[in-house]
């Protein structure tokens, strides 16, 4: 089993519906709102946030749990580190 | 007698406005329609010209005019602030308790700049989305004589989203022509992985950025700003030192409108329907323009054409007829002219399905820009274009 499977994420943010850059906005502003070690899980309907994401992700110095496709929606979780 | 109840005198509800008179006209003169307007000053404002304050000469008295002037004399203007439109009654109450029924509500309430969520930014920061802060950039600029300047966006959603890359290219043309480019470093800073949201027309603007010497920093989300250091600071954990720092202020919708139960907290954006332009599936409440979650421009530009779907569907509702399939929805088209400087422009334009295909920049759409602001007045809000 993942490690996405089996992690409760604190937080979830429901993106889908919004393009580029709705998801990464939404996640960002779940991040600023969130204590070091909450897990969030964005779900994102646009395949763009699967790419961005991770890469904002890296620059932020988070952690990428994981990116998992789901039906018509991507689910991408992110460990805020800081 | 049907009542229709515009909220905001910007393009979105004037244009409205008007187009529903130019349809109803004999409803309207029987007493069977009511068109009302209802703004906040009464003055109409032309906030794409608060950027050629700041670059390119332009006075703040030439961007405001009465509403009343601009609008049919058929349309009611109330000039007033809302407070909260109550759904269970179908009425707006204004700030001095005066009560507004409506059938349809039609909100072009716009976006308002809150500069104050981020610590120091009224001090620190430069900005050009009222007219005298754009004065103020302009002293700023004229006060400049090197040194580093940092352009960037302290929050997304924000109105007319090639602005700061325009300014950015504006203002290094003017250093150039003022022999202060070889003694300045400008640094552009975008939220996102690249220097705009769409992408080709990142494509177009990333390698004129490196033409023209500025730096991009993609996923610089401001965080704080420190006055004593000259350091921008952003969430991702960069650090840009600044002489001269100018930043489009965080944006949000109409407070009332989060208030009413109509918009989610913290942003206020209405949630709406990217094809009727319905609010939340209300079937008689529509908006327009800067207001609306659509994943579009805030920009008069979205406004204008948004304004005839919603007047063709209250239209068909009123006259009881179905709809006219080529008006009734909206399908996402935006146009706007974008600056490059040294008198060059290009022009996007696109809808949900074609992401804009900028031709190569040069004077005409500069000039085909400066020709729109010039006859503004005569042309969108009256429904000559």
């Amino acid at each position: 089993m993942t490690e996405l499977a089996t992690r409760p994420a604190a937080r979830s943010i429901d993106a889908r519906g919004s393009f580029c850059p709705g998801p990464l906005m939404e996640l960002i502003r779940g991040i600023r709102e969130s204590e070091p070690g909450t897990v969030l899980t964005v779900l994102s309907s646009d395949s763009g946030s699967r790419i961005d994401i991770p890469k904002w992700v890296e620059k932020a110095g988070h952690r990428l749990v994981g990116v998992e496709a789901r039906d018509g929606y991507d689910e991408i979780v992110v460990e805020k580190t800081h | 007698m049907r009542r229709i109840l515009i909220l905001g005198g910007g393009v979105g509800g004037t244009l409205t406005a008007n187009l529903l008179v130019r349809k109803l006209r004999r409803r309207i003169r029987s007493g069977e329609v009511a068109v009302t307007v209802v703004d906040q000053t009464g003055e109409h404002t032309y906030q794409p010209g608060f950027m050629y304050i700041a670059m390119g000469g332009e006075r703040a008295e030439n961007l405001h005019r009465p509403e009343r002037g601009l609008l049919d004399p058929l349309v009611q203007l109330v000039i007033g602030e809302v407070a909260r439109v109550d759904e269970h009654t179908s009425t707006v109450f204004l700030a001095d308790g005066q009560p507004l029924g409506y059938d349809y509500l039609v909100l072009a309430t716009g976006s308002r700049i809150v500069p104050e969520a981020i610590e120091h930014f009224d001090s620190e920061a430069q900005h050009f989305y009222t007219a005298e802060a754009a004065a103020k950039l302009r002293e700023a600029l004229d006060a400049f004589d090197g040194g580093r300047i940092v352009i960037g966006i302290a929050g997304m959603p924000y109105k007319c989203p090639p602005a700061p890359l325009e300014v950015a290219f504006l203002i290094e043309s003017e250093l150039r022509h003022r022999r202060l480019r070889e003694r300045s470093e400008l640094h552009f800073c975008s939220p996102i992985g690249r220097a705009f949201t769409i992408e080709s027309v990142s494509e177009m603007a990333t390698p004129i950025l490196e033409r023209k010497g500025i730096d991009l920093h993609t996923f610089f989300n401001v965080e704080s700003i420190d006055p004593e250091r000259k350091i921008v600071a952003s969430l991702e954990g960069e650090e840009l030192p600044y002489d001269l720092l100018i930043l489009v202020p965080p944006h949000k919708g109409q407070q009332f409108l989060m208030d009413s139960g109509l918009a989610p907290e913290p942003g206020g954006w209405l949630p709406t329907d990217r094809a009727t332009l319905q609010v939340g599936g209300r079937t008689h409440v529509f908006a327009i323009g800067d207001a609306t979650d659509l994943p579009l421009s805030k920009a008069g530009s979205t406004a204008h054409f948004e304004a005839p779907v919603v007047t063709e569907r209250i239209v068909a509702s009123i006259e009881g007829r179905a709809l006219d399939p080529r008006r009734g929805d909206y399908l996402g088209k935006v146009m706007c002219f974008f600056e490059i400087g040294d008198g060059k422009g290009t022009l996007l334009q696109f809808d949900y399905e074609h992401p804009p295909r900028p031709p190569k920049p040069n004077q005409l759409w500069h000039l085909g820009k400066i020709v729109f602001n010039k006859t503004y007045w005569h042309t969108v809000p009256k429904g000559r274009v």
